[in-house]
This record gives structure tokens, sequence and C-alpha cells, in this order.
């Protein structure tokens, strides 16, 4: 066995790269970055237990490790399969990856709405990203869609339930970062739904994080709702003194108001400092904050997509042409 | 005449009480075992007879065993999957329904060997009848010292009871199963850990079926070496069989795993041929999760050998021409029988029990179901035969539980072997919907290819 700190080697696409043991391939791949990081649009690094769900993080290994050479039978969830020296894995460089990840976009994507025109999240949403870097431009299924009614889950957040992935994130979120659980999941199977205690409002002060861990449009801001297409509005860093949270946040400005709160998310669209609610709901004036100034979002996203800088150069043709 | 371990005494009156179980020899083992033998010993005992999981993936029992985790001061735990939700497996209700006594017996001498000390018997909800027989069972073990504080005065403590599920066939997953019985929402865990480390409130735990527990009971009674003399191969000692379908004698049987197909189907012993008269379709021999069988590749195998109720035999010739020994599920359908319609069936079960965790199962069963609702009732196209071998194969092998596989083989299975039947289903949509397709061609399979 390695001594903890000892590092072992992981070879991803290629790509070798020196991690302590007990990192899983995905955190491997976004040590390295690029593209051998493999989609994730359930894993959470900050959300205990997240992962494994959404499936399309499956990577082949190609060698399983130096002491046990033999590939692996079967693709496995990268964001919950930890390294192993000497391993060898295939990401964007396996036809069965591609296939599979084809297969997965494809059933995240037969009972979506695809109603991204009115969707609060578009542009920022990530199974957007997902369908936009993995996806048939053609739909197989042609049957009825799952549909939900819409809920108000407190005064500040919409559940649109028609839009879920299931991944479980804000799940995790209410359990790990309020103190009441009362956030889960109902019934099972495509009927499975995102559920409150008896539609209990999420009163809490941390609740509002369900929103930016969300990857779809299925939880959105209530104070936000339809007021502006995100990529109207200019992102800024901004901070304030909180007592009860970091205070740091993005303000989302259109002109000289403030449109909207968020947490600050990094390259990978995860929030690495929760916010509380009332940095989020309550505090929307310019003098509120002190802005330090314009975010880097470098997120391969619709969002970026020719107006930051040029994230994801091969596809850059490809919007021109659309 | 074939030997019967576990039900050689469930026809006798009143054998469901202890006083008459006792009478025909019932608790001996324990006495046996407890008096005289080491955990170890027992370990032992089942390693040498070959016990296989009875439960669907066959994984041999005494290695399960050996592989638990033993960390100073932490508690272990066996629980007992009684969750028999497999369509087409109704035999673990059956033993437990005319002799409970035996699976107490046998969860004594397992939890014995496993140094648990507090086990479970996790039940199908819809069995709530059973589980009030065998709460009757473990009051009468109290009371007449099998269970409790010290028992025999071994220093062997065990305490036992039983839970009841909600109806979720996927309680029956090992891990779901935890879940559940801690109270949680029935949701298979990603493994690693497997339960072996980290179980039953984070604490080793071993999962069996319960005619696996059961067969402990006569293991230690004759000794692993006499188990390991009956069947063939790797299929060691007696199978319970939950026969169904267009045959004569529907029902359970226990069989030695010896005996061929042709025999289990025909012979009066068991099935007692098809029903009025009927030629054999096709067969499903271990529950619904495992692919369906042509009648010709029923009783032999594509290499012409005949085939057996052993593990080896019904998987010979792997997917391509096999099948599996599974939960022991053994449906068997008449020439008149929609091979479309038995799928759709199956299929729409899976999407009903999927957990909804993973995208490729929660999505995927439901839209193979519309695609075969489609088929079956004469609107389907070509394409769709492709499109549901496609959305299979993108489920297979892709998912946290195995319930994903479950969902996925048997339209594979259906598709490799009666294409002809869903084509037909397309060309004819009326006809479809009058009257079946009838028998499929024999196929004639190239030796070499798998
Ligand atoms: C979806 C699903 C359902 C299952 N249902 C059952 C069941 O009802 N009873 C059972 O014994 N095993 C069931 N299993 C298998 C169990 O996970 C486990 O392998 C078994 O209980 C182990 O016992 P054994 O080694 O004695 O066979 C199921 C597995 C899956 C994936
Ligand atoms: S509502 Fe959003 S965060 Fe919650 S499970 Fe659905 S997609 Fe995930
Ligand atoms: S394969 Fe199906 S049943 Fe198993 S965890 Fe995934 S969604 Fe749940
Ligand atoms: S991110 Fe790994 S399965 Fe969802």
């Amino acid at each position: 066995m390695a001594e903890q700190t000892e590092k072992i080697n992981v070879t991803i696409d290629g790509k070798t790269i020196a991690v302590d043991p007990g990192t899983t391939i995905l955190n491997a791949a976004r040590i390295i970055g690029g593209d051998v990081v493999p989609p994730a649009m359930c894993y959470y690094s900050s959300l205990k237990g997240s992962g494994g769900k959404c499936r399309t993080c499956l990577v082949e290994v190609s060698k399983g490790s130096e002491k046990d050479p033999r590939p692996m039978p079967k693709l496995v969830a990268s964001c919950s399969t930890p390294v192993m020296d000497g391993m060898e894995v295939k990401n964007k460089t396996s036809e069965r990856v591609n296939d599979a990840r084809h297969g997965v976009v494809e059933f995240l994507l037969i009972n979506h709405p695809l109603d991204c025109p009115i969707c609060d999240q578009a542009g920022e949403c990530h199974l957007q990203d997902l369908a936009f870097e993995h996806g048939l431009e053609k739909t197989r299924y042609e049957f009825k869609r799952r549909t939900f009614d819409k809920i108000d889950i407190g005064e500040y957040i919409k559940l649109h339930m028609t839009r879920c992935i299931l991944c479980y994130r804000c799940v995790y979120t209410a359990d790990q970062l309020t103190n009441q659980r009362e956030h889960g999941v109902m019934k099972r199977g495509d009927a499975a739904e995102i559920s409150t205690y008896i539609q209990n409002a999420l009163d809490n002060d941390f609740i509002g994080n369900v929103i930016d861990v969300c990857p779809v449009g299925a939880l959105t801001d209530k104070t936000f709702r339809f007021r502006s297409r995100v990529w109207y509005t200019k992102p800024m860093d901004a901070h304030r003194d909180c007592k009860k949270c970091s205070g740091k946040a993005v303000a989302w400005m259109i002109g000289d108001e403030i449109a909207r709160i968020t947490a600050r998310k990094d390259q990978f669209g995860e929030v690495k400092e929760f916010i509380c609610n009332e940095c989020r709901f309550d505090k929307k004036e310019k003098t509120d904050w002190v802005i330090e100034g314009p975010r880097h979002i470098d997120r391969h996203s619709v969002i970026s997509a020719n107006k930051y800088e040029d994230p994801i150069p091969e596809h850059t043709p490809l919007l021109n042409k659309a | 005449m074939a030997r019967k371990l576990l039900l050689e005494n469930a026809h006798i009156e009143g054998i469901h009480t202890y006083d008459v179980y006792r009478k025909n020899g019932g608790y001996r083992s324990v006495e046996k075992a407890l008096k005289t033998m080491s955990p170890e010993d027992v370990v032992e005992e089942v390693k040498k007879s070959g016990l296989r999981g009875r439960g669907g993936a066959g994984f041999p029992t005494g290695m399960k065993w050996s592989f638990i985790a033993k960390p100073e001061g932490v508690p272990r735990h066996l629980l007992c999957n009684a969750d028999e939700s497999e369509p087409g497996t109704f035999k673990d209700r059956y033993l437990m329904e005319k002799i409970p006594h035996l699976l107490i017996e046998g969860m004594i001498l397992s939890s014995f060997a496993l140094g648990a000390n507090q086990s479970y018997i996790y039940i199908r909800g819809e069995y709530m009848y059973v589980l009030r027989i065998l709460e009757k069972a473990i009051a009468e073990a109290y009371a007449n010292g099998w269970l409790g504080k010290n028992i025999l005065g071994s220093g062997f403590d065990l305490d036992l009871s039983v839970t009841p599920g909600a109806g979720a066939y996927i309680c029956g997953e090992e891990t779901a199963l935890i879940e559940s019985l801690e109270g949680k929402r029935g949701n298979p865990r990603m493994k690693p850990p497997f339960p072996a480390v980290k179980g039953l409130w984070q604490r080793p735990t071993v999962v069996n079926n319960v005619e696996t527990i059961a067969a402990v009971v006569p293991i230690v009674n004759e000794g692993g070496d006499a188990y390991a003399q009956i069947g063939i191969g790797r299929s060691t000692g007696t199978k319970l069989i939950s026969a169904s379908g267009n045959i004569n004698k529907p029902g359970v049987y226990e069989i030695e795993m010896n005996i061929s197909v042709e025999e289990f189907i025909y012979s009066d012993t068991y099935c007692g041929g098809i029903k009025n008269g009927k030629k054999l379709k096709a067969c499903v021999p271990g529950g619904s999760s495992v692919p369906i069988l042509p009648h010709y590749l029923v009783c032999k195998t594509a290499a012409g050998q005949d085939r057996l109720m052993t593990y080896e035999s019904l998987a010979d010739g792997g997917f391509a021409t096999g099948s599996m020994l599974g939960s022991g599920g053994f449906i068997v359908y008449d020439e008149d029988q929609c091979i479309v319609r038995n799928t759709w069936n199956f299929t729409r079960f899976y999407h009903h029990e999927s957990c909804g965790q993973c995208s490729p199962c929660r999505e995927g069963t439901g839209w193979m179901e519309k695609v075969l609702h489609r088929l079956e009732y004469g609107h389907g196209k070509m394409e769709d035969i492709d499109l549901l071998w496609d959305i299979q194969r993108k489920i297979e092998g892709n998912t946290i539980c195995p319930l994903g596989d479950a969902a996925a083989w048997p339209v594979a299975a259906a598709i490799r072997h009666f294409r002809e039947e869903f084509e037909w289903h397309v060309k004819e949509p009326k006809a479809c919907m009058e009257r079946n397709y009838g028998l499929v061609a024999e196929k004639t399979f190239e030796p070499a290819t798998a």
C-alpha cells in the first residue's frame, strides 16, 4: 500500500498526473484540466454523498492499476471511482465512452421540456452545455413528455419539476447546509419528484443555495424570474460584511441596478462558499455591496460563448453557423 | 426419487408450529453447531458444500461469508432477503409459509457463523400474512430458548426480527434493502464500499436470500461434503424452482441440480408437460430478468447437448444462445403466447420499479415500455426494433445497480431470438391484434460463434 503522503500516478487520455491516494478520476482530470475533464451533472465536490447518479461522467478504465492491469469490464462513474497507482483512463479518446455519453444525454433530454427560450437558467444551464457538446441534433423520442405543476417552495424559490434531472444536489444541500430536513425525493422511477414536506416553505437561512447547485432551471430565484436573460446582465464580483456567511457573491447588474445575487462558482460550475438568504434575496441595492470589478467567467458555457472570451474554440464555427 | 433437503417435511400437518417442527428433527443443526462446532467450522462446511446464493446472482455463499470485515468492537449483521419480487419467483414465500422454522433455524446457524447478534428478515410488504406466520414462529423460538441470550448455554446471543418493505422491487437489491431497513428511501448505494465492509448502519453486513439461509440447515446436519455430492459441477445441492406459465402443474419444486430441463418440463414429477397438449414456444428459466430462450434452445444447448437445470448449463452459450438460472423463476410459454406482449409486460414492470436515481434506467425503462406498447398495439415502425435495441444497449452496464441490466436483458433477448415476431407486428398491425404469431422457426448456429 502506498503511504498516505505518497502520490500515485494516473493517466487520463494520455496525460499523466500524480495525485493523492483516494482522489477520484474526475478530480484527477480536473487537476489536469482541459478536455480530459468528463462532464458532471450530479457530482458536487462540497456536497457529501453527491455523484454517481447522472452517469454523464462515465469513463473507460483501460488499465486498472500497476498491480492489477486488467481493464475494468464496465464503464465507471469517474466522480465516484478512486484512482489507483498506474491506472489508465480513457475519456474523450474512448468510443465506448462517447457512445454511452450520447446515450445519457439523450436520456436526460427525452423528458426535458426544451423550453430554453423561456427558462431563466438558459445561458448558464449545464444541461444546455452538455447537450451542446455531446447531444444529437434530433430527438428520437416521440411520446408525450412528463410534466409537473410548478410549485412555490417558500417565498423566494420556484420549483419547476418538469425541468429537473434528479441530480439530488438540492437534496444534499438542504440536508447538509440547513438544519431542517424537509426537502427530498418522493415517488420513484420517472415519476420521482423533488418535494418539500407537504410543500412546506423552505425558510431557512441557507436554502437559497439550492438555486445555485441546480444544474438546470428547475429551481429558480423568484426575485429574478423573467427579469432578464442572463447574458444581458453583467456579472460583477461583490462583497459585503455579513454575519451569517462570507458575504462574497456575484452581483449580476443591468446598468446600475443589481438584478440578481448569486454565490461565486468555480470553473466547474461549483459554489465553494455558500451564501445566506439575506445576501441573496434582500440585498439588491448597489449601496449594500462593495463592487470589486467584472467577474471572469471561464466555464465552457453558452453564456460565455462569443462574449467574454473564446472558451471552446472547436465549437466556435458551429456557433457561427447556427 | 429425488432427495429433498428443504421441503422434505413441508407437507406434514402443523409443521409450521414449533412442536411439530421440533418432533420432526427441527433445530437439530443448532444443537450440533452450538455444542460441537466453532463459527469457523460452520463457514468451512458451507464452503465445502459449494452452496451458491439462491437470490439470483449465484455467488458462493461460503466465500461471501469469509469476506465479512471483522473490525474490533463493531457489531456485524446478517440480513435475510425475503423481498422476493422478481416476476415468476415465489419459492421463498412457499418456504416461509410452510416451514417458517426452517428459515429461523438457518438464521441462527448463519448468524452464529458470522458472529452476528442482531439479525433481520426483510420481507416484502405484500407478504404481510407471511410476516405474521414468521412472527409467530420467532416468538415460539424465543419461548423455547433458540433465540435470545445465551442460546443452549453456548454464550451465543441472537435477536431476530422481521421488517416489512413498503412494496418496492428495488428493495430486494441488497444495498437498497439496507437503506430501507435503516428507515430511508430504498435507493441502492454506490459500491464500493460493499456491505461486507460497510452495510447496515455502516457495520459489516451479509445479505442472503431465504433459500440460501435455509440450505445451511441440511449442510450443518449432514456435512458440506454430503451436500456437495448432490448436483453437477459447481451447481451443488438442491434448488427450489417456481414453475409457472402454460404447464400442467405450476408450483414450487425442489430439484436436485442434475436433472434435464426436458425432464423438468415434461415429467409428471414436475411441470407435467405443456397445458392442453400445446407446443413449447419459449422459456424464461430464472425469473423475468434473465434472457428468454426460444423452444429450440430450451431443452438443448446450441451445441446440441441436453440442457440441464444447473447454473452452468442454463448459461451455456452466453447470452447469444443461453440464459441464467437466476432466482429459479421458471416461466413456460406455449405456442399461443405473444413474445412482444410478454416483453412489454416485463418492461412495464421494470419501468414501474426503477428507483429513478440514475438517468439511463429512470428514462430508458419508460421509453422502452412506450415503444413496446406501440409495437404490441399495432402502431409500431420497423425502426422501433432497432431503437429498442439501442436503448437497452445504452442502459446495460451503465447504471448504479443491476436493475438497469435486468430491464435491458429481456428486451435484448426477445429481439435476438424473436425478431421476426416483432417485424410481423409492424407488417401486420391488424393481425397482431387478432391472433398471435405462433412458433418461431428454428435457427441453426455456427458451432464456433458465441
Ligand atoms: C433489483 C434487484 C432486486 C433483487 N431482489 C432480490 C430479492 O427479492 N430476493 C433476493 O434474495 N435477492 C434479490 N436480489 C439480489 C440481492 O441483491 C442479493 O444479491 C442477494 O440477496 C444475495 O443473496 P444470496 O447470495 O443468498 O443470493 C435483487 C437484486 C436486484 C438488483
Ligand atoms: S431540482 Fe435541480 S438540483 Fe434539485 S434534483 Fe432537480 S435538477 Fe437537481
Ligand atoms: S439502475 Fe435503476 S433501480 Fe438501480 S439505482 Fe439506477 S435508477 Fe435506481
Ligand atoms: S457526475 Fe458522476 S455520475 Fe453524475
